[in-house]
């Protein structure tokens, strides 16, 4: 049982918890992750943890609604309980001092990629952090960013905030501008990773991803999790979640991760109506 | 019962278990051995001979007296029975059901010689269930506390043991589980049809009213490793029953195809994620309905997924193994199970490649025929491919159940504890020592993929050198 400290949206759609987990907290290093399960009858799914505080023995995760487990996971509130939460778990990302690093996160996916942020920013390097996000309403963790950054920048699809493009533009353009880059980090959705992995691959970048496949356990005993790795089945729940981009089979990540897009399309639907019922009842309680 | 003479015992045929009926049960997850009556159970135990030397105690990796507990049973003492086995079995309702007694006790009755054995494995279940049932199960008495924590990692069977046994002694146990459920394969591998997981949660039940505490969602080599178990969390030893959990694969064309899963997977989204129930639970499984299954591999794992497709509702539930049947792993009482429930063997076959469409989902697989050569190391003749005998066949869902290795989350955050070649530690088989202090291993993790009974022996062998170690501190 884990207790819900803190919790507040930072998008829409998009909440931040701070859970006691001192033990977790105590032993996370940068770029691994946590298997929650809310109650009984749910899910176990893998989460970033994207910062701890050891003295309020605390963990930080940022969530997208996306689906039945995380949208109901952002109905809770402060002081509420998760019944699991386990971890820390993964590799912790490989941190140097490369020189130039640019740290690129899409949608959640900056959340995902802030502790490594921080963690390179320590190291040393020179950081360029570009976030990106659809359109201004859902840019996560600005200001955070910016605090770990040499360079920031935001691009949304829309151009309703910071540059207008997509993240690959912004660093097509800092590559066209003569930029010595010496490492690359990318998270986010498949298609941006692998625009990523294909923008750097010409150039030799060394350029790192953080794979999502969909896991259970996550300690390495279901295979489920599997990704292929220069034709490699590796587990990304102990093997990575990073891995070399250029190595990675994006296609088979994708495919792999409809294979339950039937069910989690009824599941939501299922939820969502019971969402509604409950909506209903409350108003017509308050009606009485 | 000392009326009857030896030649009248021996006429009394073998009873069977009474079992749901196939084609019923190969639709629903309950039971399928619905277990004997009293009436049936004395019958069975006046089978007995009451040999002076009994031949079937050796067969028994824990040497159960099973001669003695048998007698009882005839007497009609059937809580006697009960007790008399936990002097050596802890987990008598499960081993009872999942023993390969074919191959142990059984085949080591002298009835069995002339006839069919003594049904020493129902007797067992039949008596702990006895027990369960009537609501006495006596929590086993606990010696005043020692003060020395003792560590375990891992709540199959072998820590489950070993915890229960020291225990009683008086140590301070805690057992440290990485799921969020205990008892290991037993709740997420081996199905509810053949261990109702209510077994394993009251066996648990017994250990917490012990005293026995437990901590779930907690991983070894993550939030402690075995130096800060016992350096800063105050451990005087620990104990190792991590299991054999990681899943090999084929290493054929199209395995990450989507609709294969390794046997674990299946297994434990239905088992311990309770797919099955999907969406009154939330982690789903491929809809099996009207699909074709096809199961790689001959022990109980391929034996327990193959099982759980049709309950799934498989039109078409396929065995591929790549010898014949009597090499297959897998216990007589399974194979027989599967066969009745309609699932189709295909032997002395093997995966050639998983065929996908464009989309990545499986379609179908390749295979092609083999013939038994010379016996390999393992004294089993060796499966050779016959060379142009491919064929391929539809299938929707393969799970690749050939095997497990040893998950090396802890030793990879431990390297003082040598393993082998193959990553299983590496022990003193008397005293079940590691090359590290104050360490001990035991179960799946120490001899690779084996059985209940001897994870459970392997951790009473430790609980009994952990004792040792402890009071008198020579390592
Ligand atoms: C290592 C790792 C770290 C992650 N970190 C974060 C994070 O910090 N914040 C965040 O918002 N999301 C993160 N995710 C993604 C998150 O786990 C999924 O969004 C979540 O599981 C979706 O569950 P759902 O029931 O809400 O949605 P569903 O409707 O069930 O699924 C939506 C999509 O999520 C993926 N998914 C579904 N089930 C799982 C599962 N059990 N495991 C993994 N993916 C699944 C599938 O691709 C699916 O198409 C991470 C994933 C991984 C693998
Ligand atoms: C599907 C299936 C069917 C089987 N059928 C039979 C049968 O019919 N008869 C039979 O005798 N045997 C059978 N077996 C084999 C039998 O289940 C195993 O030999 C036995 O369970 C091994 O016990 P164990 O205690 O060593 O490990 P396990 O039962 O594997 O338990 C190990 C536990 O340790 C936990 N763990 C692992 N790493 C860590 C860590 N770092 N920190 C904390 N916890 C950790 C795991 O999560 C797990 O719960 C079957 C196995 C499978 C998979
Ligand atoms: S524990 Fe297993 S081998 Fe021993 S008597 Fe019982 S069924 Fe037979
Ligand atoms: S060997 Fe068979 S007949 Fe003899 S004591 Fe054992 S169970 Fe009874
Ligand atoms: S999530 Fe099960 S092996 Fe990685």
């Amino acid at each position: 049982m884990f207790k819900i400290i803190e919790a507040r949206f930072l998008a829409e759609n998009i909440k931040l918890f701070e859970i006691e987990a001192p033990r977790i907290a105590k032993k996370r290093k940068a770029g691994q992750f946590v298997i929650v399960r809310i109650h009984e009858h749910g899910e176990r799914i893998p989460l970033t943890i994207a910062d701890s505080d050891v003295e309020k023995g605390t963990i930080t995760i940022i969530v997208q609604g996306v689906g039945k487990t995380t949208r109901e996971l952002n109905l809770k509130k402060k002081g509420d309980i998760i019944l699991d939460v386990v971890g820390p778990l993964g590799q912790p990302s490989h941190i140097e001092n490369f020189g130039t690093a640019v740290s690129i996160g899409g949608g959640v996916g900056t959340a995902i990629a802030y502790p490594t942020a921080v963690a390179l920013k320590q190291a040393g390097n020179y950081v360029i952090t570009i976030n990106g996000a659809r359109n201004k309403d859902l840019v996560i963790l600005e200001e955070e960013m910016k605090a770990v950054s040499d360079e920031a920048y935001i691009t949304t699809d829309d151009g309703s905030y910071g540059y207008h493009g997509f993240v690959t533009d912004k660093l097509q353009e800092l590559i066209d501008q003569g930029k010595k880059i010496d490492f690359v980090l990318a998270i986010g959705p498949i298609p941006m990773m692998k625009a990523v992995a294909d923008v750097t691959r010409p150039y030799g970048i060394k350029t790192v991803v953080s794979l999502n496949p969909i896991m259970v356990d996550g300690t390495g005993m279901c295979g489920g999790c599997r990704v292929l790795i220069d034709g490699k089945a590796q587990f990304a729940c102990v093997d990575g979640p990073e891995f070399d981009a250029h190595k990675v089979d994006f296609k088979n990540l994708a495919d792999r991760n409809k294979m339950y897009h039937k069910y989690e399309q009824e599941a939501l639907k299922h939820f969502e109506e019971k969402c509604k019922l409950t909506e209903k009842i409350n108003t017509l309680e308050q009606a009485e | 019962m000392n009326q009857l003479t030896p030649k009248e015992r021996m006429k009394i045929p073998r009873h069977s278990m009474i079992e749901q009926d196939p084609a019923e049960r190969s639709r629903n997850f309950s039971e399928v051995n619905l277990g004997y009556t009293p009436e049936l159970a004395i019958e069975e135990a006046q089978r007995c001979l009451q040999c002076p030397k009994p031949t079937c105690v050796a067969g028994c990796p824990v040497n159960i007296q099973i001669k003695d507990f048998i007698t009882l049973i005839a007497e009609g003492d059937f809580i006697g029975a009960v007790k008399k086995i936990k002097e050596d079995n802890a987990l008598p309702a499960i081993c009872g059901r999942v023993c390969p007694q074919e191959e142990q006790c059984e085949e080591a009755c002298v009835v069995g010689k002339r006839g069919e054995p003594v049904a020493i494995g129902y007797l067992e279940r039949f008596v702990a269930d006895y027990e369960r049932e009537s609501g006495k199960i006596d929590v086993p008495e606990v010696k005043v506390s020692n003060g020395k924590k003792v560590a375990i990692v891992g709540s199959g069977p072998a820590g489950l043991s070993c915890a229960k046994d020291l225990r009683e002694k008086g140590y301070e146990v805690t057992v440290f589980e990485a799921l969020h459920e205990l008892g290991g394969v037993l709740v997420y591998g081996i199905p509810e049809f053949r261990l109702p997981k209510e077994i394993v949660r009251t066996e648990i039940d017994g250990l917490k009213r012990m005293g026995v505490k437990f901590e779930t969602d907690a991983i070894i080599g993550r939030v402690f490793t075995v130096d800060e178990l016992m350096e800063e969390e105050g451990y005087d030893a620990v104990f190792l029953g991590v299991g054999a959990g990681l899943p090999w694969f084929l290493g054929i064309e199209g395995e990450n195809l989507n609709g294969v899963y390794s046997a674990n997977e299946f297994l434990t989204r239905v088992n311990l994620m309770k797919a099955y129930q999907f969406p009154e639970y939330d982690s789903p499984i491929l809809d099996c309905h009207n699909k074709n299954v096809a199961v790689f591999g001959g022990g109980n794992t391929a034996m327990d997924a193959v099982r759980t497709s049709l309950r799934l509702g498989a039109k078409n539930a396929y065995i591929v193994y790549r010898r014949s049947e009597k090499e297959m792993p897998a216990r007589v009482e399974e194979i027989k199970h599967a066969k009745e429930e309609g699932v189709q063997f295909m032997l002395l076959t093997n995966p050639v490649r998983l065929i996908g469409d464009d989309e990545g989902w499986l379609k179908g697989m390749e295979l092609i025929k083999m013939e038994l050569g010379e016996p390999d190391e393992s004294g089993r003749r060796r499966p050779i491919p016959i060379e142009g005998s491919n064929f391929t066949v539809d299938i929707d869902v393969a799970v690749i159940a050939i095997g497990n290795g040893p998950n090396p989350l802890v030793t990879q955050t431990t390297p003082e504890i040598e393993t082998s070649r193959r990553g299983t530690i590496v022990v003193d088989p008397e005293t079940m020592k590691t090359s590290k202090k104050g360490v001990f291993a035991g179960g799946d993790i120490v001899t690779g993929g084996a059985t209940v009974i001897l994870a459970m022996g392997a951790g009473r062998k430790a609980a009994a050198a952990i004792d040792h170690y402890l009071q008198n501190g020579a390592w």
